[in-house]
């Protein structure tokens, strides 16, 4: 009766076993204990399954790892950005402080050009709205999730967590996109490094 | 009626990107007086120390946010009048209705650009 890893037990079933023993103990009174055993022995199997269902989808790595680490990299997203659009703006003045020197045609031509360059730089106040909005999603999500996750540990006491492994395998194992500014280490170290190396 | 580009504006956003850009297109158009301010409480606070011309401020921000800000400044006893432009990505109905209930003068949809800077700051204050 136990059931593929994986599939969901329902409620229903557990209640389903605990009706049909009570019925079976109601009506026959010569039961047998071997009947009474085996009955009870698929409704601890069926809750042993159901402990490994809630262990495999790990929901402590989803409010421990998974959402911090989305919306520290979200966060990261906008504060780049930031930087980058400050940097596009700090060449958009000291282009119309040159547009100064040119002939006045030549000059409104190159303000044009800066005025649409500084429209566009909107772009990261937009999107730094919209990232804000999926962060703060992500630590609802988490809230729930923990709360879940609380509420799975006290009732099922020594709930196993399975550890998430690296399903990649060879090179791909190495390829885990921009680091964290503070996890980062930087283009000094790595020449250090290198130099060690060889 | 002719509009005077010495006035000062108080331009209020919580990005900085979003104020510099808003008074790099204030100074192509003209206008020399710019003070910027992060946030509704740090506006309210310079509105009460300075007498401004023309506001233009973004609605999402906190603690205050612009549309406080606006039923703030419409509550002052000086200067409460000031053409108040309201600069926001909120684009529903309902808040181009709670921003006109509460006194805004002129709204602007983010993205925009200086042309519809332009047009929307002539609708409030003349043409320049």
């Amino acid at each position: 009766m136990t059931q593929p890893a994986g599939q969901g037990i329902g409620r229903d079933k557990v209640v389903e076993i605990i009706s049909s023993v009570i019925k079976k103990v109601e009506e026959k009174e010569d039961l047998s204990r071997d009947t009474i055993y085996s009955e009870l022995k698929d409704l601890r199997n069926l809750i042993e399954q159901t402990r490994r269902d809630i262990s495999e989808t790990r929901m402590n790595e989803i409010a421990g790892k998974h959402i911090p680490s989305a919306t520290d990299e979200l966060d990261a997203v906008v504060a780049a950005t930031e930087v980058a659009t400050g940097a596009i703006m700090d060449g958009c003045d000291a282009l119309a402080g040159l547009s100064g020197d040119l002939p006045a045609e030549s000059q409104t031509k190159v303000m044009d050009e800066v005025t649409k360059i500084l429209e566009a730089c909107s772009f990261q106040d937009i999107t730094g709205q919209r990232i804000t909005k999926v962060v703060r999603s992500l630590k609802t999500i988490d809230d729930k999730v923990s709360s879940l996750l609380k509420i799975l540990e006290e009732k099922i006491p020594g709930l196993p967590a399975k550890k998430e492994e690296d399903s990649r395998e060879g090179d791909a194992r190495l390829l885990n996109g921009p680091q964290m500014p503070d996890k980062a280490i930087s283009q000094d170290d790595i020449d250090k490094l290198l130099a060690d190396l060889f | 009626m002719s509009v005077d580009k010495n006035m000062n504006v108080l331009i209020v956003d919580d990005y900085k990107t979003m104020l510099r850009i808003i008074n790099s297109l204030l100074r192509t158009l003209g206008f020399v007086n710019i003070d910027e301010a992060t946030d509704g409480t740090m506006a309210l606070d310079m509105f009460q120390k300075k007498h401004y011309g023309l506001v233009i401020s973004d609605w999402n921000m906190e603690p205050m946010s612009g549309l406080d800000l606006l039923k703030k400044v419409r509550a002052l006893n000086d200067n409460k009048d000031v053409p108040f432009i309201m600069v926001t990505a909120e684009s529903k109905t309902e808040n181009v209705v709670a921003a006109k209930q509460a006194g805004v003068n002129n709204y602007i949809v983010k993205p925009f650009n200086a042309e519809t800077l332009k047009t929307k700051m002539s609708a409030v204050l003349g043409d320049f």
